[in-house]
Formats: structure tokens, C-alpha cells, sequence
């Protein structure tokens, strides 16, 4: 296994909003996590990143434990890129800065020396264009997707997509999408938190239903979308199915 | 179409009329209190006096060149302080950020250093290092009460600064800091690239006031030593027994805060615009 996910358990004061998640995602697989918010699809993609430490539980990143509570983060997140809902872009600094940044400071690479590999990155996005733009000087979706080339460039082992589409205008969640189909052909290892029902039914390999921080149930999509067989997965698909 | 010949519409009419009337009514007032004070004010009983006094076009004459001259010496305080405020003001605030427990002392250094500037008025610093500190008997050049009328200064304003400048760290919002996290970024880096550059841009405005304030409190060094405007203006005062020199010297620090306080303002306007 890529990354191994072992009795995730975590509580904001008396709230658990982790309840023993345990998941297992191979290397090149697409999970995607749904579910109402506030289940705790969040939580997991910020814990697995570290951005939030757990209370108790093992995340494994090919054999290594790295939940473990005095290990160095930085390393770590090296490894593991994630794509936030509300982008934080840099605002005082061009797409291209935003993406060489990490480059520049973590692998200690020059500019002139990043630039063939971050251009060729823009380029395949279809950003060509606008990599001396500023934040507020790109579209919702364009600010997503140099977000995404953001975290590629530091050539992550796993990807993870908080709801990166939730804050876009609808018109703009396609070219976003488009991006994680193409990750995915390329075999990059990716979990998603998402509403984006059809998306996940047609692209990903694995999806689990969270509800108050538990995965109530998991499985192949066409298995959770088309014959779910607990109460609340049946529930939570019959209100989300019905709005499109 | 009706109203929107020649490419104005009715509302933009119907402004243009309002701001007209505004204009005048703003001009003519201004202009009646300005009549009412130079009619008003020459009629009171002292004004011969304080005329001679305070607004004597001889003395004016005479004083000006020095007391500009003198105004140099605020200027060079000013220029060699304020750098070194700047640097002595982020390093408190960052040290104040600390979250290494092995630098705990640094940050306790932090906090206890703004609470003791921040509270103590500036004339009393500027006694206790400009006399104190030479009291030791240091040789030259070390007894200079520039050297330590600047200290003190430093001192005072590091503390004000170094507040602006946490505050303006606190107002950049924590995603911008995990964003930096997540890309494998130190700490250091991500407060260094990421956070420091958005909070200082935001609090330049704040600290364009500060600048203002280090300008005319510059003239708290004349009382240990240092020539400069305000102890010049004191001696031409007691050499002519008149106070004109003061009133020069008031309207050579306004030439300088009064368009330096304008551009702040204008800063602030225009960050509050870009917020909106």
C-alpha cells in the first residue's frame, strides 16, 4: 500500500470529528471521500498532510509512520501535495513565484534552473500565458489549477484536493476537473474530498461515505452510487442526487 | 433617451449641480472665517504686543538661515534613527513570534521590552540614557549625547513599531501560513516569503505615522545637549527676548510633517480602497 490510514482518531475539544478511520489507497488510485460537511473529509486530508496533528492512530506512507507525533513535518509534506478550497495563492506574488517558491527554497534550485520544468508545467494546464500574472489578475478556475501546479512542482508522491471545486462559479469547475482526469491517466496517487457526485462516480477507483467523522461505508463507485446498502449512504445520495 | 444627449446622463447632471453647490458653499464659508480672524483678531487689545512678540517680521529675518540650519540636525537624527528603528522594531516582533521553547527567553524579552517603552513617556528615556549612560565617564567619542539621545529614541520607537509590525503579522490570514507549510517550506521561510511581505505592505500606512511622530519628537534631544531647531530657537529666544523663533521653527516642522502626513493618509485611502 501506498498509504495506509490505521484508527484515525482526532476530537476539536469535545467534538470527535475523527471516529477510527481506517482506509487503505494504492499506489496510482483516485479515493474519493464524500459526504455532508462537517463528516470530516477535511480532517483527514489536513492530518494526512499534517497540517493538523491526530490524537491517536498510524498514517503509513509506504511503511513509514507518519502520524508519528515527534517527527519532523517538513519532509513529509514534501512528499504529499495538497490543493486547498479557497486556493491560498500567494497574493503578492506572480503564478510563476507562487510555483517556484518551494522549488527555490526547499530543493535550493535557481530560477533559470526551474524555469524549462515550471513553464512546460504552466503550459500543460493551459496557463501558458499567464505565469507573470498576479492572483487577483486570474480567474477562479486559472487561480485553482496554478494552485494545483503549485503543489506539482515539488514532485509530490500523493496529491490531495480539499473540495477545490466548491468556490468556483459553475462554469469553471469543468477545466479544474479536467486537470485530476489527466493526474489521474498519469498515474499520480490522489484522494479527494468532494461534492462533485458524477465526477467521482465516473473517475475515481474508490469512494467512502463519511458521516460524523466515520466512514460508514466504502467501496467501488458504481457500488456506493448505484446499490448503496447503509441507511444514511442511501439517504445522503437520494439528497444530493436529486439536485442535478 | 431622453436626458442623454452628449453622453451625460441625467444622475450624472444632477451631481454635477450638487457638487457645484457644495464648492460654493464650502468657499464662501471658509472665506468668512478667514475674513472674521485677520479683521477680528488685530482689533483685540494685546495683538501690538503679541505681534512684536511672537510674529516679528525683524526677527524672523534674522533668526531663519540658523534656525534651518540647526533644522539639518533634526533631519540627520531623524535619517540615521528611523532605519534602525525599522530593523530594532521587526526584530521585536518576530521575537515576540517565537514558537521555539528553546528561545522562550527571547520572546519574554520581547514582551517585556514593549511594555516597558510602551509605557514610559519618551522625555524621560531620552533623560535617563542621555545623561545616564554619559554619567559613566566614557571616553570620547562614547559620551556623546547623539550616540545616546539616538538610543534613546530607538529605544522608544522600536517598541511602537514592533507593535505595528505584529499586528500587521496577526492580520495575514493562517491558510496563507499552512499553504506555505504544506509545500515543505520551513517555519522560518513561510514567515520570511510568505507572511512578513503581506503584513509589512499592510502596515506601511501605520507606520508612515509613526515616522511623523519620530520627526518632530526629535526635538526631545535639546534637552540633553544636541543644537539642534528647538534649543537653537531657545537660545535666540533668550538672546532677543522674544519668541518669534518658535513660531519659525513650528513652520519649518510643518513644511516637512504636513505633506508627509497627507502621503500617509492617501496610503491609508487607497489600502482601504484596495480592501473593498
Amino acid at each position: 500500500m501506498k498509504l495506509r490510514l490505521e484508527n484515525l482518531r482526532k476530537s476539536f475539544g469535545d467534538t470527535l470529528v475523527l471516529d477510527d478511520i481506517s482506509l487503505d489507497v494504492a499506489e496510482g488510485q483516485m479515493v474519493c471521500l464524500i459526504g455532508a460537511s462537517g463528516s470530516g473529509k477535511s480532517t483527514i486530508l489536513r492530518c494526512i498532510n499534517l497540517l493538523e496533528p491526530l490524537d491517536d492512530g498510524a498514517i503509513w506512507l509506504d511503511g513509514q509512520d507518519i502520524a508519528a507525533p515527534a517527527l519532523d513535518p517538513q519532509p513529509i509534506r514534501q512528499r504529499i501535495g495538497i490543493v486547498f478550497q479557497s486556493f491560498n495563492l500567494f497574493p503578492h506574488m506572480t503564478a510563476a513565484e507562487n510555483v517556484m517558491l518551494a522549488p527555490r527554497r526547499v530543493h535550493g534550485k535557481s530560477r533559470d534552473a526551474l524555469l524549462p520544468e515550471v513553464s512546460a508545467l504552466f503550459e500543460r494546464f493551459g496557463l501558458g500565458d499567464r505565469m507573470d500574472h498576479y492572483p487577483d489578475q486570474l480567474s477562479g478556475g486559472q487561480q485553482q489549477r496554478v494552485a494545483i501546479v503549485r503543489a506539482l512542482a515539488m514532485n509530490p508522491e500523493i496529491m490531495l484536493f480539499d473540495e477545490i471545486t466548491s468556490a468556483l462559479d459553475p462554469e469553471l469547475v469543468g477545466e479544474v476537473l479536467e486537470v485530476l482526469t489527466t493526474l489521474k491517466r498519469e498515474g499520480m496517487t490522489m484522494i479527494l474530498a468532494t461534492h462533485e457526485m458524477d465526477f467521482a462516480q465516473s473517475v475515481a477507483d474508490h469512494v467512502c461515505f463519511l458521516d460524523r467523522g466515520r466512514i460508514i461505508e466504502q467501496g467501488h463507485p458504481d457500488k456506493i452510487f448505484d446499490a448503496p446498502t447503509q441507511p444514511r449512504t442511501q439517504d445522503f445520495l437520494s439528497r444530493v442526487l436529486r439536485r442535478r | 433617451m431622453a436626458g442623454n444627449q452628449g453622453g451625460v446622463t441625467r444622475r450624472q447632471e444632477y451631481e454635477k449641480r450638487l457638487r457645484r453647490r457644495s464648492l460654493f458653499v464650502a468657499a464662501s464659508s471658509t472665506l468668512a472665517v478667514l475674513l472674521a480672524i485677520v479683521v477680528l483678531v488685530p482689533r483685540a487689545p494685546g495683538w501690538e504686543r503679541v505681534q512684536q512678540s511672537f510674529f516679528n517680521a525683524e526677527v524672523i529675518a534674522k533668526t531663519f538661515p540658523k534656525l534651518l540650519n540647526a533644522f539639518l540636525l533634526d533631519v540627520a537624527i531623524f535619517a540615521w534613527s528611523a532605519p534602525l528603528i525599522a530593523v530594532l522594531g521587526l526584530a521585536i516582533a518576530l521575537a515576540r513570534d517565537v514558537r521555539n521553547p528553546v528561545l522562550y527567553p527571547l520572546r519574554l524579552f520581547g514582551i517585556v521590552y514593549t511594555d516597558i517603552f510602551r509605557g514610559v513617556p519618551v522625555v524621560l528615556v531620552v533623560y535617563l540614557i542621555g545623561f545616564g549612560i554619559p554619567g559613566l565617564g566614557l571616553p570620547r567619542p562614547w559620551n556623546s549625547p547623539y550616540i545616546w539621545g539616538t538610543l534613546a529614541l530607538v529605544l522608544t520607537y522600536a517598541a511602537y513599531v514592533a507593535e505595528i509590525f505584529r499586528s500587521g503579522i496577526e492580520s495575514v490570514h493562517a491558510s496563507q501560513r499552512n499553504a506555505a507549510l504544506s509545500l515543505g517550506l520551513s517555519g522560518a521561510d513561510a514567515m520570511r516569503f510568505v507572511v512578513l511581505p503581506q503584513a509589512i505592505r499592510r502596515v506601511i500606512p501605520a507606520q508612515m505615522n509613526m515616522l511623523i511622530a519620530l520627526q518632530k519628537d526629535v526635538a526631545l534631544l535639546s534637552f540633553i545637549g544636541p543644537v539642534e531647531i528647538f534649543r537653537q530657537a531657545g537660545v535666540f529666544k533668550s538672546l532677543l527676548a522674544n519668541f518669534t523663533p518658535y513660531v519659525v521653527a513650528a513652520a519649518i516642522f510643518l513644511v516637512v510633517t504636513v505633506p508627509a502626513t497627507r502621503l500617509a493618509d492617501h496610503l491609508i485611502a487607497k489600502q482601504n480602497r484596495a480592501r473593498t
